[in-house]
């Protein structure tokens, strides 16, 4: 008998893993998935009708590149019909002439462009795409004209966190109503790529000040969201809103997680969605998929967590990361203060810092076979 | 050319709109109304789906109190305020325009 929970309120879906960009801090898992192991327009559909039949109410659209799909529009206008509101997640490089304006007709309600760098020299580096920059820039102005209103966002990491005042100002001249300044979390490509994307804390001391005023001075005229880092914080964050709480993700392939790194902890097999042999049904998968249930609530919380009076209010943290660090997906997120091992997230920032200062600390760049099957 | 940008501030005038990126959806399975945003949605309580339903851009803030006033057999006096701070809230939040 399966207990009956909440049903979720958003879902994003990693329509493909291709790319334009090769951003060494993608959060995307290394084995990347090929285009003939997407799943099929059809497939999508389907999983969009049952996904707001279950209470989603927010899609957040992207990939890899979600542009990529010739179908983007077919998919918006599904979930369109459903209320559903879309978002779609762009790195906005190669997005054809008069685009926006189909996506616009089709009922897209919103977008959020990644910038790599406030200055062209720094998003051609991250992304290892000449003139991508200049691109950006291009489809923040396209979207735009199509009546979308747009979000920045911006991952920050050692190699541009001293450009967070220019991103601010970035977004403000590309007239967008939100910008969002993530620190990179270190979850696939990003996890391999820490060393070289780990800033020192006088950069993040400086960040935070930047941004603080900004939030100040620009109250009511632009959103400014801060996603602070991990490896910096006394407690830890509420990941995912809670494993398999109000959210969920689903790959290329149609696999569906609690969250985008959860492949990563090898206990867990995620269920398929679809019809026929081995695969399952939404609802089936978010209230009785064992993966799902795995983390659910507090009961599988241990010490500190289990007698911890935040506990509902991080949920343990980030399951994913307490895996990376501390080879337990039950532990509690070594970013809190009370885990035994949060002196190792100190080590960790050392240690990157060391590999800097010995120059052995190169980007490898997110691309598909790099890296696995 | 950089646009420049400054904070707006209600006045009788203003005609408050949801904008364009934000809107109010009836949730079936919930059976609840949820105003839906980029990266949020919202659950406003009677009171707030009340004003919002009125801001259609037609409504002013003035002619949204009387209203509201009208609905609650409220004096507007009483009202305006609290309707006021609600709307530059929600202005400076994004989800209006003034």
């Amino acid at each position: 008998m399966s207990k009956a929970y909440l049903p979720p309120i958003g879902m994003l879906a990693e329509l493909t893993h291709r790319c334009p960009l090769q951003c060494a801090y993608c959060s995307n898992p290394l084995e990347l998935l090929k285009a003939n192991r997407e799943m099929s327009t059809a497939e999508w559909l389907a999983l969009f009708e049952q996904a707001a039949d279950l209470g989603v109410l927010q899609v957040h659209l992207s990939g890899g590149e979600p542009t990529l799909r010739p179908d983007l529009e077919l998919i918006i206008a599904g979930l369109a019909r459903r209320g559903v509101y879309s978002n779609l997640i762009t790195a906005g490089v190669g997005i054809a002439e008069g685009r926006f304006q189909k996506m616009a007709d089709a009922g897209l309600d919103h977008v959020q462009l990644s910038f790599q760098g406030a200055h062209a020299a720094t998003t051609e580096k991250i992304g290892n795409h000449r003139g991508a920059h200049e691109k950006k820039v291009e489809t923040a102005s396209a979207a735009r004209r199509a009546g979308l209103p747009l979000t920045i966002n911006a991952p920050m990491h050692r190699h541009n966190m001293d450009e967070v005042g220019d991103f601010i100002d970035l977004a403000l001249s590309l007239g967008a109503e939100r910008l969002e300044i993530a620190n990179v979390q270190y979850a696939g490509w990003a996890l391999l790529n820490r060393n070289a994307l780990m800033p020192d804390r006088d950069a993040v001391e400086r960040q935070v000040r930047i941004v603080e005023e900004a939030q100040a001075r620009l109250y009511g005229i632009m959103t400014i969201d801060f996603v602070t880092p991990d490896y910096f914080a006394i407690y830890p964050k509420p990941c995912m809103g809670g494993w398999a709480r109000d959210a969920f993700m689903v790959a290329p392939d149609g696999t569906v997680l609690p969250c985008h790194a959860a492949g990563t902890i090898p206990s867990l097999t995620f269920p398929r969605f679809g019809e026929g042999e081995g695969r399952s049904s939404l609802s089936e998968i978010w209230h009785d998929a064992p993966a799902f249930n795995a983390f659910r609530g507090t009961d599988w919380m241990l010490e500190p967590c289990r007698s911890c009076d935040r506990q509902e209010i991080d949920w343990g943290g980030c399951r994913c990361q307490a895996m990376a660090l501390a080879g337990n997906a039950a532990a509690t997120d070594p970013a809190c203060v009370k885990s035994p091992l949060h002196a190792r997230m100190a080590g960790l920032i050392d240690e990157a810092m060391t590999a800097h200062a010995a120059g052995t600390d190169s980007f490898r760049y997110r691309r598909i076979g790099a890296i696995g099957s | 050319m950089v646009e420049i940008r400054q904070r707006i501030l209600l006045w009788e005038g203003a005609k408050p709109k949801l904008r364009r990126h934000v809107r109010l959806h009836y949730d079936p399975v919930r059976s609840a109304w949820a105003l839906l945003s980029p990266e949020r949605v919202f659950w406003p309580n009677e009171v707030g789906l009340d004003i919002l339903r009125l801001c259609d851009g037609e409504h002013s803030f003035a002619a949204i109190t009387t209203s509201l006033a009208e609905q609650y057999e409220a004096p507007q006096e009483a009202i305006a305020p609290d309707v006021g701070a609600f709307l530059q809230e929600w202005s400076d939040r994004f989800l209006v325009t003034l």
